[in-house]
């Protein structure tokens, strides 16, 4: 599980500068990001742990923080 | 990076060229005089899985990998802009729904996108918002349970006079989201546009949704941040096929080139042995062979699911679309006259080029977004 948090933390270190983002750090929220950062995050997120997005999980509070993600993950490996 | 093409590849690019030879170049000039495709070469093409090529066989497609759609497009891009302009458009939907639509979405429209009996068509573009896609103004009110209303104006819409099924993107409860909307319903009018520059066949119209009601299940993706990759998905694909298509532009035009100034002389001495040709000749064919590494490097990643495949296919589409209005224009020069006649192919590809420096995002708006690329790859 750590693991996969700091895999994420490296992804979203080159997105979101100056700026530390927690586990729990709303990425959404302030604006930090744009559209095609979440289809990169959604691919990264497919590649990195060999997982599928579907249509169900397209819900924001999936992927709004490092927590919410890393549980994604562990819903479906 | 490897880009040798594996032997199937090679199999499918021929077969792509055989067909664009015998059934698209002979008629391109022809479909961009009249301004429409006509159903024999849709048919065509379906019969050769290319409407659903990046389809499972399961839906019956062709489950072309990106590669293997990629040099599909070049070659249909070689022949007619248009054309490739529909199987894309195909596509682009079907792929959009493969990855976010309900099973019972994929199972009601897939097999028919794939077989032509349904033709898909992309309506994201409005009046007053072109390049500022977040703001469009279609909303999708909810009526009750079951049925959403559908309010709002859509124009420039690729097929939009022939097409049975649109992903009509716009707003609900002020967030974005995107629904299918079938012909026919009830307060949808498909009204053709006529006189466009280039892609002459793309059977564009203006579509208008007055109070047109669509059940709840047509929704793709999910509102707000679900709508983004659904959004995103079929831009993706569409521009990948674009950057592979300038690469057919450029090429066709190179070809003819070549072939012009090795037969036309001025004088006493063959086009091709005048020095300021020549180096129009050579910067096309720079540019040709930039463009198309680009593009392979791009479906590569792609492919393998790279994150910044998104952007490489940005980068891909930005250089190319450009490229092929360079080429075109520098190709109509060299034929002088004879590329100004409606008989000859140059002046369409030049036409048809400059569309896609508009299309699936405009040059400006791909310099914004490749700029926010760089700051970020390359800050320490
Ligand atoms: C042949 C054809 C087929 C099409 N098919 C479809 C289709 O199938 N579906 C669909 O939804 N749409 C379609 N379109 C519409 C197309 O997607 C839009 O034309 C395109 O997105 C640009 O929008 P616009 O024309 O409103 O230009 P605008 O957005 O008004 O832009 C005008 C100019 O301003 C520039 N500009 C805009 N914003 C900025 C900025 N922030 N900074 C710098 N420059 C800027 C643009 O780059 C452009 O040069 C089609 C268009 C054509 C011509």
């Amino acid at each position: 599980m750590n693991n996969s948090k700091e895999k994420i933390q490296t992804f979203l270190s080159r997105y979101i500068r100056n700026q530390e983002v927690k586990d729990d750090t709303d990425i959404f929220g302030g604006g930090l990001v744009n559209s095609l950062f979440a289809m990169q995050l959604i691919t990264f997120l497919e590649k990195e742990f060999s997982i599928t997005i579907e249509n169900e999980d397209l819900k924001l509070d999936n992927f709004r923080t490092i927590n919410a993600m890393v549980k994604l993950i562990g819903s479906k490996v | 990076m490897d880009i040798k093409l594996s032997e199937q590849q090679k199999t499918d690019q021929a077969s792509f060229r055989e067909f664009v030879g015998n059934e698209v170049i002979p008629n391109a000039n022809r479909y961009d005089r009249e301004a429409r495709l006509p159903d024999d070469i849709i048919a065509k093409m379906a019969s050769r899985g290319y409407l659903g090529a990046v389809l499972p066989e399961e839906y019956g497609g062709r489950g072309m990998d990106f590669l293997t759609y990629g040099l599909l497009n070049e070659e249909l891009g070689r022949g007619c802009a248009s054309v490739r302009g529909f199987m894309m458009m195909q596509n682009m939907v079907a792929l959009t729904l493969l990855k976010w639509g309900s099973q019972e979405q994929k199972e009601r429209w897939l097999g028919k996108i794939a077989s032509g009996e349904t033709i898909a068509a992309f309506a994201l573009t409005e009046p007053e918002f072109g390049s500022d896609a977040m703001h469009i103004e279609t909303t999708f009110e909810e009526a009750d349970d079951s049925a959403f209303i559908v309010k709002g104006h859509k124009k420039w819409i690729t097929l939009g006079q022939i097409a049975d099924l649109f992903l009509v993107f716009g707003k609900r409860r002020g967030k974005l989201s995107a629904v299918l909307v079938e012909k026919g319903s009830p307060g949808f009018t498909q009204t053709p546009m006529e006189g466009v520059l280039g892609v002459r066949a793309s059977m564009l119209a203006e579509l208008h949704f007055d109070n047109c009601s669509v059940p709840q299940d047509n929704i793709v993706g999910k509102v707000g941040f679900g709508f983004v990759p659904v959004g995103i998905t079929a831009l993706n694909l569409g521009r990948y096929s674009i950057a592979w298509g300038c690469v057919g532009i450029g090429q066709a035009c190179l070809d003819a080139c070549v072939n012009h100034v090795s037969t036309r002389k001025q004088f006493g001495d063959l086009l091709k042995n005048h020095q300021l040709i020549q180096a129009m000749i050579a910067d096309m064919t720079v540019n040709l062979k930039a463009g198309r590494l680009l593009c392979y490097q791009a479906g590569q990643m792609q492919e393998e699911g790279d994150q910044n495949a998104i952007m490489e296919i940005m980068v891909a589409k930005y250089f190319t679309s450009k490229m092929a209005f360079n080429i075109a224009n520098d190709a109509v020069q060299i034929h002088g006259a004879i590329g100004c006649s409606s008989d000859h192919p140059v002046q369409r590809h030049l036409r048809d080029a400059k569309i896609m420096e508009i299309i699936e995002g405009t040059s400006q708006i791909h310099q914004i977004k490749i700029a926010d690329y760089a700051y970020r790859e390359y800050a320490d």
